[in-house]
């Protein structure tokens, strides 16, 4: 079953074409990962789906609502974790829960259980008397998570919900986000830009320049690239292109000073090539493709370049 | 949890309660916002009623404590309420909106939540001027004292209403602090609070007509003043029907609370 459906969806700042005329659906309970660079308009479309930015043109169903006639409805159906910090940092863990639970209008009977239930789910019980501003990025993080939760949404919808965190938080993260998954079959729809993380979907929709290019499974996206990744290091990578290009029919791009291309079989192939290969070979690398190397072939470019130098850290987490 | 459980329809007066708290218990929290309160009227009376008793004579035929007074309660509330509508810009800036605007509730519950919330504080601060007024020499009668209570209220309501428009304009705290600036003055010269309305240029009244403080003024001081002060004085110093004064009162504050909510939208 489809719990969401986005028809043409487009939004328009002025001669910005942020999304462009987008189509796709979610079923309930699964991990829908939106996989783009900065600026895709993923944010975007995820402003449009939680009913906060009217689009320009198409429309969109979450739980049969409408996102443009049916707001109220579609809002009650949903938890949002925005991409920039939005707790109130004057107020405890708790009394943030408390504020949403009454806007969502969770029965007062339910509410002590169900705070409990959320805050523990994000290791925060133990912390729910503290004010906000006394917590870590991470605990803010996890927090939001749980107050996104607390009125049992449909759909969870996740922009960025592990940006500036470290290593440790975003996979402690993921675990209640499978958690959430496997316990409660909750939809969830989250963007990353991280590839790792993306392969925790069951599908990912990658999207460039308000545009969706692909949508498929991980592994169904990374099978059409065709088996494995071979790179070959090579100081006459000129003369090394020739001859492969000679040998085999597949495309061989040049990635710095090495060579790259696709075969279906690497293990059983690569021992046969070295054999064969007259031209000096200085390293090889056998590899299974990456959700970075689907991106690549799709768009062109690398996700990571369009991102921030300190792309290490992961970039900060702010107001953009 | 997949399925839920029911649907349930927030009532507008839970949603609006709930963010008329979350100003209190903010408020409650700041000390120095607490404090303030106290010690700002005291400061204000202990200056206003040593200093200017002696030195400012007046030809108004009654005392210019008395004359004054109603306008500092005024000034006061208008104060408060114009500076708790700065955390609508506050919310915007730290991102909290976004949790609000993305709920299930009605903007106008959310605009009614804030102009309640800083209205409460405003009246809060009018009450402590008003239990300080046996102390600066001004009897009031305690028979007066609700219906005083009652335009206190309605003038927080009006202030804040326009507080709220502003704020819900405004993206930094900055420009909402300059925009307020510049409406504090002439709101306040053009209230009457400090010399009365009954002989100024026409555009001066024009301006003290659309102004709230000027009923607010002018209904505290009927209230205060009705029955002590000799008839050709009163009918000098006093401007509109008390009725007419709420009237406009709570005309002022639905226009405010309205627009913002338009404002909200718009914004998006
Ligand atoms: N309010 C706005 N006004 C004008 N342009 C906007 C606005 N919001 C977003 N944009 C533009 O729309 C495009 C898409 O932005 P969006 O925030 O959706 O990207 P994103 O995919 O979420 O990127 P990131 O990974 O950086 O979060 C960008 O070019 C951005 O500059
Ligand atoms: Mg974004």
């Amino acid at each position: 079953m489809d719990i969401i459906e986005v028809k043409e969806l487009t939004k328009r700042f002025g001669d910005l074409l942020a999304v462009d005329h987008v189509s796709f659906t979610v079923e309930k309970g699964e991990i829908f990962g939106f996989l783009g660079p900065n600026g895709a308009g993923k944010s975007t479309t995820i402003s449009m789906l939680a009913t906060i930015l009217t689009p320009s043109g198409g429309d969109a169903m979450i739980s049969g609502f409408s996102i443009r006639r049916q707001r109220d409805a579609v809002r009650h159906s949903i938890g949002m974790v925005f991409q920039d910090p939005s707790l109130d940092n004057r107020l405890t863990a708790e009394e943030n829960l408390r504020f949403h639970a009454r806007l969502y209008g969770v029965p007062k009977e339910d509410y002590r259980r169900r705070m409990e239930e959320v805050l523990r789910l994000v290791d925060l019980w133990a912390r729910k008397r503290d004010i906000v501003e006394t917590f870590s990025g991470g605990m803010k993080r996890r927090l939001e998570i749980a107050r996104g939760l607390i009125h049992y949404p449909d759909v969870l919808f996740l922009d960025e919900p592990t940006i500036g965190l470290d290593p440790q938080t975003r996979a402690l993260l993921w675990d209640y986000v499978l958690k959430l998954k496997h316990d409660r079959a909750m939809t969830i729809f989250m963007t990353t830009h991280y590839m790792d993380e993306a392969e925790y979907c069951d599908r990912i929709a990658i999207m460039d320049h308000g545009k969706i290019v692909a949508l498929d499974t991980p592994a169904n996206l990374k099978r059409q690239l065709g088996g494995d990744i071979i790179r070959i290091e090579s100081s006459q990578k000129d003369a090394l292109q020739k001859e492969l290009e000679h040998k085999l029919d597949t495309p061989i791009r040049q990635e710095g000073n090495a060579l790259q291309f696709e075969v279906a079989d690497g293990a059983k192939f690569l021992p046969r090539l070295l054999q064969e290969v007259q031209t000096r070979v200085e390293a090889v690398e056998l590899r299974k493709p990456t959700l970075d190397d689907v991106f690549l072939s799709l768009t062109g470019r690398n996700i990571r370049k369009e991102e921030a130098p300190d792309q290490g850290q992961g970039p900060a987490r702010g107001r953009p | 949890m997949t399925q839920k459980e029911h649907y349930y329809p927030v009532h507008f007066l839970q949603a609006m309660t709930t963010i008329w708290q979350r100003e209190i218990t903010r408020y409650r929290r700041d000390r120095t916002r607490v404090v303030s309160t106290i010690v700002q009227p005291v400061m204000f009376l202990i200056v206003f009623g040593s200093g200017f008793r002696q030195t400012l004579a007046t030809g108004l035929g009654m005392d210019f404590l008395a004359f004054m007074y109603p306008g500092t309660i005024a000034m006061t509330v208008m104060g408060v309420a114009f500076f708790s509508t700065v955390s609508t810009v506050w919310d915007r800036e730290f991102g909290f909106l976004k949790e609000v605007l993305v709920a299930p509730i009605p903007r106008t519950a959310i605009a009614l939540g804030k102009t309640t919330g800083a209205a409460t504080m405003a009246s809060v601060q009018a009450l402590i001027l008003l239990a300080l007024a046996p102390v600066i020499g001004v009897e009031l009668h305690p028979a007066r004292i609700p219906l005083l209570i009652l335009y206190m209220v309605m003038l927080s309501l009006s202030v804040s209403g326009l507080g709220l428009l502003v704020a819900s304009l405004m993206k930094t705290t900055e420009s909402f602090g300059i925009v307020i600036q510049i409406l504090i003055f002439p709101m306040f010269f053009l209230s009457g609070a400090f010399f009365p309305l009954t002989e100024v240029p026409q555009w001066m009244e024009v301006l003290s007509n659309l102004n709230p403080l000027t009923y607010g003024v002018d209904a505290f001081r009927q209230v205060i003043l009705r029955g002590d002060i000799p008839p050709e004085v009163a009918h000098k110093i006093f401007l509109y029907p008390l009725p007419v004064n709420g009237l406009f009162l709570l005309g002022f504050s639905t226009v405010m609370v309205l627009a913002a909510v338009i404002a909200f939208n718009k914004k998006s």
